[in-house]
């Protein structure tokens, strides 16, 4: 039998240290829906999506009772709709969105993301078209998540895409100027996109997934927390082996649910995703983590070697726990979703540059950033295309989630509530950028692109 | 299928007796048990088998749950397969 020590290890780990699932995520193909009239698409959508995931929800508490473990998140993510819409007429996808949204309320889900286009090349005219219809489609929708990949390291950056992902994002922070620019939360500005990512809001059903899947998301910033508490003083190579083993637990957990998922619900498994994902809980902080290690606040110097070791420790203790890996995996460091990140924001010892530097070495970028509702579409650009090299240089997906929040200036905290936390107003450059952004074009791919 | 309980909270007389008894009556056989006292303090695991349980398993938690409330204890039932998962290769 498994001793009492290992039963409580793991009741401590779920109760005190917000072990959990952070999500089950069911992709779902919707290129079968295609259809040239937008009213029988969008019928076609819904039926499609609540028929595959009626029982999501469903299996998702019926496991979460029997092994004791949360399963905060049960989501859906589709066939990026760009590609499912381009054969119809319409200019305006909103009704895509409004579509999506049903569908995600009636199976019961709390975010449904793929309201997406792939423009890294260039634009199709569908690609045009969604991201043009991107602001009222998050303003008029509560659960629908949108993103846009901008560059790869194969083709290069779209900085046309880049420019107008700049208004795009004002536009919807504008819509939603009551809720402090909440649409922002729903929209990731992407280079280097996954076909299997879990998380949202940057979830999309990539074209070279099956009809249907599972993947699952992990969590458990705590668990590390506590675990390294255990050596504190002792060198890194004790704190690296540390996170590994206990990433190796988590992940083991994940596999285990994602297995069951699979089978109940008669999907193929898809990926586990290793990242570790904070909350606005106090317990569960990624920043907090990099503070055990020696440093006094988030964000001083020290914090991207910590943020280095603390990535690949997670990974390496994962990939051994599961029998396919994927998503994003990594530690992720979203400023409003992390209590520490919070903390660390309004004493201003973090700041957009030092986590552009943190994002050198973690998935996945600058996450749930908010900037003064002042700060031009073509400086939020600016902060895309920087991110955007990042990832294309170094081969790894980068991601924006920035919110311009209408009238709020630096000093400001803006509430999202719930996962989406609160977001102190982080000041960015003042000197313009617009030159730059207004060149248009397409930065080439670079030489790690030619491998072949 | 076999599932892990666990008792925690503070020791009075009859745990074990009741929770075995509620076990019981649901065919639920106990396969191996195990408690310490730390200090009026009581934890106890039990591996039990649930094969032969007519009720569905979260029906069987929340009623463990409700009588762990009535006691003051903290009574939880999990499938074995998270603790091999988390603890052994």
């Amino acid at each position: 039998m498994i001793h009492s020590r290992e039963i409580l290890q793991t009741i401590e780990m779920i109760d005190q240290q917000h072990l959990d699932i952070r999500t089950i995520t069911m992709g779902i193909s919707l290129l079968d829906c295609i259809d040239p009239d937008m009213n029988r698409c969008c019928e076609k959508i819904y039926d499609k999506i609540v028929s595959s995931a009626k029982d999501l929800v469903k299996v998702g508490q019926d496991i979460e009772a029997e092994f004791g473990i949360p399963i905060v998140n049960k989501r859906i993510s589709v066939t990026p709709i760009s590609l499912v819409a381009a054969s119809t007429e319409a200019e305006d996808y909103t009704p895509f969105a409004k579509i999506l949204d049903r569908a995600a309320k009636d199976v019961g889900v709390n975010f449904i993301g793929g309201f997406s286009a792939l423009v890294h090349s260039g634009f199709t005219d569908s690609g045009r078209r969604l991201i043009a219809s991107i602001p009222r489609a998050l303003a008029e929708t509560e659960r629908v998540c949108a993103s846009v990949n901008v560059g790869t390291t194969k083709a290069g950056i779209n900085m046309d895409a880049v420019a107008m992902m700049g208004n795009c994002i004002k536009q919807a922070a504008e819509r939603t100027a009551d809720s402090g620019g909440a649409a922002c939360s729903k929209l990731v500005v992407f280079c280097n996109a996954v076909e299997d990512n879990p998380f949202m809001a940057g979830a999309f059903h990539g074209i070279g997934q099956p009809e249907r899947v599972i993947h699952v998301g992990v969590s458990g910033p705590g668990v590390v927390h506590v675990a390294l508490k255990a050596v504190r003083g002792e060198p890194f190579d004790v704190v690296a082996e540390t996170i590994k083993k206990t990433a190796f637990r988590i992940t083991r957990m994940g596999q285990l649910v994602a297995q069951e998922a699979s089978r109940r619900l008669g999907v193929p498994f898809g990926v586990v995703d290793l990242s570790l994902a904070p909350t606005p809980a106090v317990g569960d902080s990624v920043a907090r983590i990099l503070e055990e290690m020696g440093l006094e606040v988030c964000g001083t110097h020290g914090t991207t070697a910590a943020l280095a070791l603390l990535n690949d420790a997670v990974k390496k203790g994962g990939v051994m726990a599961s029998s396919h890996v994927g998503g994003l995996s990594g530690a992720f460091i979203p400023v409003s979703e992390d209590e520490g990140m919070i903390a660390a924001a309004l004493a201003g010892a973090i700041t957009i540059d030092k986590l552009e530097a943190m994002t050198c070495v973690c998935s996945v970028g600058l996450d749930m950033i908010a900037v003064p509702g002042d700060t031009s579409a073509e400086t939020i650009s600016a902060i895309i295309a920087d991110e955007a090299a990042i990832g294309m240089v170094n081969h790894k997906t980068t991601a924006v989630r920035i919110i311009p929040a209408p009238g709020r200036v630096v000093g400001d905290l803006v509430e999202f509530g719930g996962l989406l936390g609160s977001a102190p107003i982080m000041p960015a450059h003042q000197a313009s950028s617009a030159d730059f952004i207004h060149r248009g074009g397409r930065i080439p791919a670079p030489m790690q692109s030619l491998k072949n | 299928m076999r599932a892990i309980v666990t008792v925690i909270g503070q020791d009075q007389v009859g745990i074990i007796a009741s929770v075995c008894n509620a076990l019981s009556e649901q065919q639920v056989n106990v396969l191996d048990i195990s408690q310490t006292v730390l200090q009026e303090f009581l934890v106890m695991n039990m591996l039990v088998d649930m094969s032969q349980c007519p009720l569905p398993f979260a029906a069987l938690h929340d009623a463990l749950r409700e009588m762990g409330k009535a006691k003051n204890l903290d009574i939880r039932i999990q499938r074995e397969d998270i603790f091999d998962a988390m603890h052994r290769i």
